[in-house]
């Protein structure tokens, strides 16, 4: 059992990694990842953010949206398929949770709402977000799973902007050709990234 | 001596500033300082005093490398000839026929010369293909972007071709080395202002662009081998399939591993001559001690940590002791010759342990846990590579904070 959520953690942290294998979150992983220091904010958030969501929109699939997940409420709602909706609601619960986590930690932990405050709106519209309650359902995990995807994909995201900023921080002393620097010289970081994490390709554990 | 000086310093107002052949200053002086020390100091105040500059430097990893290259010649003709022995027939191309214009054509795998020749015949093309290719690369980038040709490429050239199996086709070492170069280094602005180590880059890319030629589950031998004639499968992917017991029982000693005496890419078979050029590179202080030996305590652990899992898993990889892992495959070659590149290496002393000891252990998991590929040290020195900044930047925090501690009251 241990070895299955393992397994599934390994993949999505490094095989199936959100930023590098399917260049989902680009707009900020290019954006904030100047600094090590903003980015392991962003990346925390992130993590936090998908290991909240992922289970919560498993709870809206599983309750409101599959054929005859209405069965709760009355028989009569048996052939009921809502499954098309789920873009909209997945979006509209991620919104709502990122503003309910960000009250919170305001009101709870202020020091961490100084650290990851200004990223948690930010990555509310991140596609990685959706991204990862989009593949909870396409492969079907149940609960736990989600819980341990969405973590997992969190941390395979943070591992990638964290690397990316800090080649960014050291090749700032690089002699780079001018049509190449800045977002042009990022994206072919990325690929080198992507092109290190293969490394991990076919792990079977 | 005093003549070839003359010469060069006749020339050289042609190369400077409106001369004539102003443009292609930095191949002049790349040619005048590989001779000679160049007369230049720095005016600054900050500046190391010493004699080695940087083409001393990587000189000293040349010479380091010979003994790697010498065993390269010699296994690639002995593993060739032996297998001609055992029944197959050799590859009909013109180094064959070049062989037998020598009188060598017996194919002899006890002659020091005949097996010499012949792998000097396969490794010779692949090294002048590298240079080529690589060096006028290296050449147009420099007149272009008006630096200097650094002497990082000489190393990466003498590293490339050894990384690579001695049957590869010579157009596919061009593109490696042509990705190598540019992607991996100038496009960053030359050496020393890259992340990934351009040698590995170019393999690496290399093993995911052709898997066919170049994935290494299949033992590389210049002969046409067929299943009845010799087996294909490598070492390594025969410990993967029978676990300890296919090396116990195998044809091949570990004292015949350790020498190199096994087939396998052109220079990693033999850990005597990576000894050898360890060495070398420790008692000069070109290569970092900490990286080597961090592989070597990051791989050490692992393997026993795996050892001892084996009797739970069914993986039979799970079961070779150490000192199989040490002398199969590149172990030795990558942790001296491919972690221990200044540039993409960690920088500060601890780093340099972390680096180190993460490679060993990720080489070991690569090899042993991931069916897909059957060796993991070029993917674990890449992938380290990638998050050696990262390494750096948490060392100098931590070395930062301890200092502001210290000074806070």
């Amino acid at each position: 059992m241990l070895e299955h959520y393992l397994s599934l953690a390994v993949k999505a942290i490094f095989i199936e990694n959100l930023a590098l294998t399917f260049f989902l979150g680009m707009c900020s992983f290019l954006a904030v990842s100047k600094r090590v220091q903003t980015a392991v904010g962003l990346g925390i958030a992130v993590i936090f953010v998908l290991t909240i969501t992922v289970p919560v929109n498993y709870l809206v699939q599983a309750y409101l949206l599959n054929e005859g997940a209405l069965t709760w409420i009355s028989p009569q709602f048996a052939t009921y398929d809502l499954t098309f909706l789920n873009l909209l609601l997945f979006i509209g619960s991620i919104a709502a949770m990122v503003q309910l986590v960000e009250m919170t930690m305001e009101k709870f932990f202020p020091a961490l709402h100084g650290t990851l405050g200004i990223f948690l709106p930010l990555i509310a519209v991140n596609c990685a977000i959706l991204g990862g309650s989009l593949f909870m359902v396409e492969r079907d995990y149940d609960l736990a799973e989600s819980a341990v995807y969405g973590f997992s994909a969190g941390v395979g995201w943070f591992l990638a902007i964290v690397a990316l900023a800090s080649i960014r921080e050291r090749l700032r002393y690089s002699n780079v050709p001018m049509g190449l620097r800045g977002l042009g010289m990022t994206f072919v970081i990325t690929g080198l990234i992507g092109i290190g994490f293969l490394a991990f390709g076919g792990i079977q554990l | 001596m005093r003549f070839l000086r003359t010469l060069l310093d006749q020339q050289e107002k042609q190369f400077e500033k409106g001369g004539k052949l102003e443009k292609l200053y930095p191949l002049y002086e790349a040619g005048d300082t590989f001779l000679y020390t160049p007369g230049q100091v720095t005016t600054g105040p900050a500046h190391v005093r010493d004699a080695v500059d940087l083409k001393r430097l990587m000189g000293t990893v040349v010479a380091a490398l010979v003994p790697c290259i010498l065993m390269a010649m010699w296994n690639t003709g002995r593993q060739a000839h032996l297998a001609i022995q055992a029944g197959a027939l050799p590859l009909d191309n013109w180094q064959t026929r070049a062989m037998e214009l020598l009188r060598l054509g017996e194919f002899d795998p006890t002659s020091l010369i005949a097996n010499t020749v012949h792998g000097a015949l396969y490794y010779l093309p692949i090294l002048i293909v590298t240079f080529v290719v690589g060096g006028n690369i290296e050449a147009i980038f420099a007149v272009v972007r008006k630096h200097e040709i650094n002497e990082g490429f000489l190393v990466t050239g003498m590293l490339f071709p050894l990384t690579l199996p001695a049957t590869i086709p010579l157009w596919q070492v061009a593109i490696g080395i042509a990705f190598g170069v540019v992607i991996g280094k100038e496009i960053f602005g030359g050496t020393g202002m890259n992340f990934l180590n351009p040698a590995l880059t170019a393999r690496v890319f290399l093993f995911f662009a052709y898997p066919a030629e170049i994935s290494g589950d299949k033992v590389w031998i210049a002969a046409q081998t067929t299943p009845d004639t010799y087996s294909g499968a490598t070492w390594l992917g025969q410990a993967a399939l029978d676990g300890y017991a296919a090396l116990e029982t195998g044809t091949v000693s570990w004292m015949q591993a350790f020498l190199g005496d096994i087939p396998g890419s052109l220079g990693e078979t033999s850990m005597v001559a990576v000894l050898i050029g360890t060495a070398i590179l420790i008692v000069t202080g070109v290569g970092s001690w900490q990286i080597m030996a961090g592989v070597g305590i990051g791989a050490f652990g692992c393997a026993q940590l795996l050892n001892l899992l084996a009797p739970y898993v069914s993986n039979p990889m799970f079961e070779i002791p150490f000192h199989w892992h040490m002398v199969l495959g590149s172990l030795g070659f990558a942790a001296v010759f491919m972690a221990t590149d200044p540039v993409s290496a960690s920088q500060t002393a601890r780093g340099r342990w972390i680096y180190g000891i993460l490679i060993g252990v990720l080489g070991i998991v690569i090899r042993t846990i991931n069916p897909a590929y059957p060796e993991g040290w070029m993917l674990a020195i890449l992938f380290m590579n990638i998050f050696a900044p990262t390494i750096d930047h948490y060392v100098v925090q931590a070395n930062v904070r301890r200092r502001r501690l210290r000074y806070a009251t």
